[in-house]
């Protein structure tokens, strides 16, 4: 296994080899999958969610999938529970694994009842594995919600922050807590976080979904026995979905210095720098493992490595939040910068979908001429609002490219421009 | 053919000769079709809907297939091209839709659009109802000769009118070249009489067989007794080579030969020269070249008067030929063909160049070719014998059928289409032909006055 050096780093105390773990999900359900995990490189794993015995009993038929053209996976939902594995099985996995592999990461994902009593029984316990820490599933949005835990604690923040005080009361371990995104405002829960003392939040949990209806059947999939129920949403889909929420608990005041793992489609080396340079300090993987296996960790370390050497970032903190200062409310965006997009005739191929897109869609800012054969497709700067649609339906990279128009004019945002009437006076 | 020299059958075991003509461009498999499917941009006018003679929305029909809405996309080839089914097996997609497809630009690997429309129309639910619907009867009737790709669809479009047709046909069979005249490998389990029912399930067709024009009907009958005529008869007669030895047996027309190949149900009784030469460039060399070879010629030569680079035949068409062990002799006139009652055994030709105003000239290079078979493949001509000794209509300069931009030819409510009139000599504009006609025909009968011919 390769090493690369810079991608070492520490998380609420915690050291590990590089920045990526597994989420707590059915990779990290018991000591073979973990094992495979970390001889093929993960840093760490947040080991599936304990309970209380007995263990719940999954059913038959749990994922539901929505598929691209191409039967590319686009997302997928489970219907899945916590562990249905004895509580004592796992702890002493968790014990044996943690010997075994010192320098990686086991973070143990809890979930029991909304009772003081219930977590004070459980949490020596996990504390005794030798586990690095705990991560509080206040996400999961099916099955266990019905039975009072999961997101029904997630979505009422007086819960968790109360729960997350009696894990930091009867546990020296540092406490994780995941959030769910179904939620109106990340911001709250993670407050409430803040306040129950977690030394982090991990976010974001599935979302919850239905993928599709047979309609054969009439019945939601993943189908059971002909009747479906919602399940929670994962995969490269909710990626952009994550990205906002992360950054929303990264750039509230309140929150600000609230270490964040990032969750939530993370695919590749990409996703990950984006996470991270929107808050988070590292980042959890589930779904793209479940797809291809554990071997990706070797582009999700390859690639984050090099791009790293490139830029001159030496640790994944120099580059963490660098992009929260640049997001920000649509109010302070300049209103007086303008970009329009330019159509690269070289490497136009002329399919025309810029001119399908812009003509019945957007603004009428692109002119065909010519024959087919010939056909030549421009933007007429004038009517060019710079949206970015001809870019995006483009399927040739580079043949169209957004170019910055130099307006001479200075930073304007709504707050102060004339047309708002109720604009700030300088 | 008879069996002179060294002409056999049965030079390859039943088997091989089996595999050797099976279906040369197999189905797409559910997987590619989505790999297929998904690469279609959806172009805006979209230079393939141009390329292809029938205006097919190509890219509406594959992203129906993508949706998984195969009937669909079934119905959108059919409405445009009622025998879409053998195009996607017979066109030379390569020159045509596939050849306009934008993918070529940056990929070199056009969409498979031929794969996808025969995907497409094999997908057609025959548990629904017929995709056309016939309008009320009009009481007009057409009547069109030739049942092949131009007269079905002739046919077709105009029983969608509510017209009735009776199309007279000299052969047995209908499907004109589809039937007889396509390389088996590339149309197989008896596909155009499949999609010929499928034709006729619209109604108000009857198609009458073994009556051929100028023999059993005439041109003047047809007119006299129906509201409008279509021709589309095709070329009946081929070019010569007009060499010494052209008479002897052995040299074979290369078009009568595959109508015969077409029609038997054993290959392997076919008689097959071991050397083989084929005079020719076109995809009827090509043609009788690879089928020879399937059928265990040893040594087959395409010769042809000119560069390689000229020829007639697609580099598709070519690839093929040569990938079946086809040898190709260029710059190669034929001189004479050599032999006596027991056949051929040689043909030679004159090697040609180009002069210095680009004209080809023979040489006094004289090369030999020790052959049992020649195949004559030089092009097919109109017979204009069948329209008969009285009113005719005008030819071109070409010898074919002349007619103006609505397929009327010089004659009142006599029309024409397919290979008798000028054109690529390709099925799917056969097709576009008998569409565009029956359009014209439709509106003349629906006026009732005919429109004066402009020629």
């Amino acid at each position: 296994m390769k090493k690369n050096a810079n991608l070492a780093c520490e998380f609420i105390g915690i050291k590990s080899i590089n920045p990526f773990w597994l989420a707590s999900a059915p990779p990290t359900d018991k000591a073979y999958n973990v094992i495979r995990a970390f001889e093929a490189g993960w840093g760490g794993v947040v080991w599936k969610t304990l309970g209380e015995d007995p263990a719940p009993i999954n059913v038959s038929s749990r994922y539901g999938v929505h598929y691209g053209q191409n039967r590319q996976v686009v997302g997928f939902n489970n219907i899945e529970l916590i562990t249905d594995r004895p509580l004592q099985i796992n702890l002493d996995e968790i014990t044996q694994v943690k010997k075994d592999w010192p320098d990686r990461v086991i973070i143990v994902s809890l979930m029991v009842p909304c009772e003081e009593e219930a977590w004070k029984n459980i949490l020596p316990l996990v504390e005794a594995t030798g586990a690095d820490g705990i991560e509080l599933n206040f996400g999961c949005p099916h099955g266990m919600p019905e039975r009072g835990m999961g997101a029904a604690v997630g979505q009422v923040p007086e819960y968790i922050e109360m729960v997350t005080r009696w894990c930091k009361q009867y546990c020296s371990l540092p406490v994780i807590v995941k959030l769910t995104p179904n939620i109106t405002d990340v911001r709250k829960p993670a407050e409430a976080a803040w306040r129950g003392g977690a030394d982090a939040v991990s976010l974001i949990n599935t979302i919850n979904s239905i993928t599709s209806v047979n309609l054969e059947t009439m019945s939601p999939e993943p189908s059971v026995d002909g009747k479906g129920t919602h399940g929670g949403y994962c995969g490269s889909a909710v990626k952009p979905i994550a990205l906002s929420m992360v950054s929303e608990i990264a750039r509230n005041p309140e929150t600000a210095t609230l270490p964040i793992s990032g969750i939530g489609g993370i695919s590749n080396w990409r996703d990950a720098a984006e996470f991270i340079s929107l808050g988070a300090s590292n980042v959890q993987v589930c779904t793209a493992a479940m797809l291809y296996g554990f071997k990706i960790i070797d582009d999700l370390c390859d690639g984050l490595s090099d791009w790293m050497e490139k830029k001159g970032y030496q640790n994944i903190s120099d580059f963490s939040r660098m992009a929260i200062p640049n997001t920000t409310d649509w109010k302070h965006l300049n209103m007086n910068y303008k970009r329009i997009a330019h159509i690269n005739q070289d490497a136009c191929i002329q399919c025309g979908r810029c001119f399908a897109a812009c003509e019945d869609t957007s603004h009428q800012a692109i002119l065909k001429t010519g024959d087919i054969g010939n056909r030549e497709y421009t933007v007429i700067d004038e009517e060019c609002v710079g949206c970015n649609l001809c870019e995006i339906t483009c399927p040739e990279p580079n043949a169209i490219v957004m170019k910055d128009i130099d307006t001479g004019q200075p930073h304007l945002s709504w707050l102060h421009h004339p047309a708002n009437p109720y604009r700030e006076k300088p | 053919m008879s069996m002179t020299q060294d002409i056999k059958s049965n030079r390859l075991p039943n088997s091989e000769i089996f595999d050797n003509f099976s279906d040369m461009t197999p189905p797409l498999t559910e997987k590619q079709v989505l790999v297929a499917s998904e690469r279609c941009l959806f172009c805006y006018d979209a230079p393939c809907i141009d390329a292809c003679p029938t205006d097919i929305d190509i890219p509406l029909f594959i992203r129906k297939i993508n949706t998984g809405n195969n009937h669909g996309a079934a119905k959108e080839i059919l409405s445009a091209n009622i025998l879409g089914g053998s195009c996607a097996r017979v066109c030379p997609t390569e020159t045509l839709c596939e050849q306009a497809c934008v993918r070529n630009t940056c990929e070199e690997a056009p969409v498979e659009i031929g794969r996808l429309q025969r995907y497409a129309v094999d997908r057609l639910d025959k548990s629904l109802p017929y995709p056309f619907t016939r309008e009320n009867d009009t009481g007009k009737h057409v009547a069109i000769v030739g049942a092949g790709p131009a007269g079905l669809s002739c046919a077709h479009q105009l029983a969608r009118n509510g017209h009735q047709v009776t199309i007279f046909e000299a052969a047995e069979k209908s499907g004109g070249l589809n039937e007889y005249g396509i390389a088996q490998y590339k149309l197989v389990d008896d596909y155009s009489q499949k999609e010929i029912e499928f034709v006729l399930e619209i109604g108000g067709i009857e198609i009458k067989y073994c009556q051929a024009l100028g023999r059993d009907i005439s041109l003047a009958q047809l007119r006299e007794q129906h509201d409008a005529v279509f021709i589309a008869i095709g070329m009946s007669d081929v070019n010569a080579l007009n060499i010494p030895g052209e008479e002897l047996a052995g040299v074979e027309d290369a078009v009568s030969y595959i109508r015969d190949l077409r029609q038997e149900d054993n290959l392997a009784n076919l008689p097959v020269g071991r050397r083989v030469i084929v005079i020719g460039a076109g995809m009827t060399a090509i043609d009788i070249a690879v089928q020879s070879k399937k059928l265990g010629a040893e040594q087959v030569s395409i010769v042809y008067r000119r560069a390689q680079s000229s020829m007639g035949a697609s580099e598709h068409e070519q690839e093929l030929a040569l990938k079946n062990g086809v040898n190709f002799i260029c710059n190669a006139q034929p001189k004479q063909i050599l032999g006596d009652k027991s056949g051929i055994t040689e043909m030679q030709f004159c090697r040609t160049e180009l002069n210095s105003s680009g004209k080809l000239i023979t040489t006094d290079e004289v090369i030999s070719i020790e052959c049992d078979v020649v195949f004559k493949a030089i092009g097919q001509k109109f017979e204009d014998s069948p329209l008969g000794g009285g009113e005719k209509p005008h030819l071109d300069n070409r010898g074919r059928l002349a007619v103006n931009e609505n397929y009327q030819t010089s004659l009142n409510g006599v029309f024409a289409g397919g290979d008798c009139i000028n054109g690529k000599d390709l099925v799917v504009e056969a097709v576009d032909h008998g569409n565009k006609a029956a359009i014209a025909i439709h509106q003349q009968l629906s006026k009732n006055t005919a429109p004066k011919t402009q020629l």
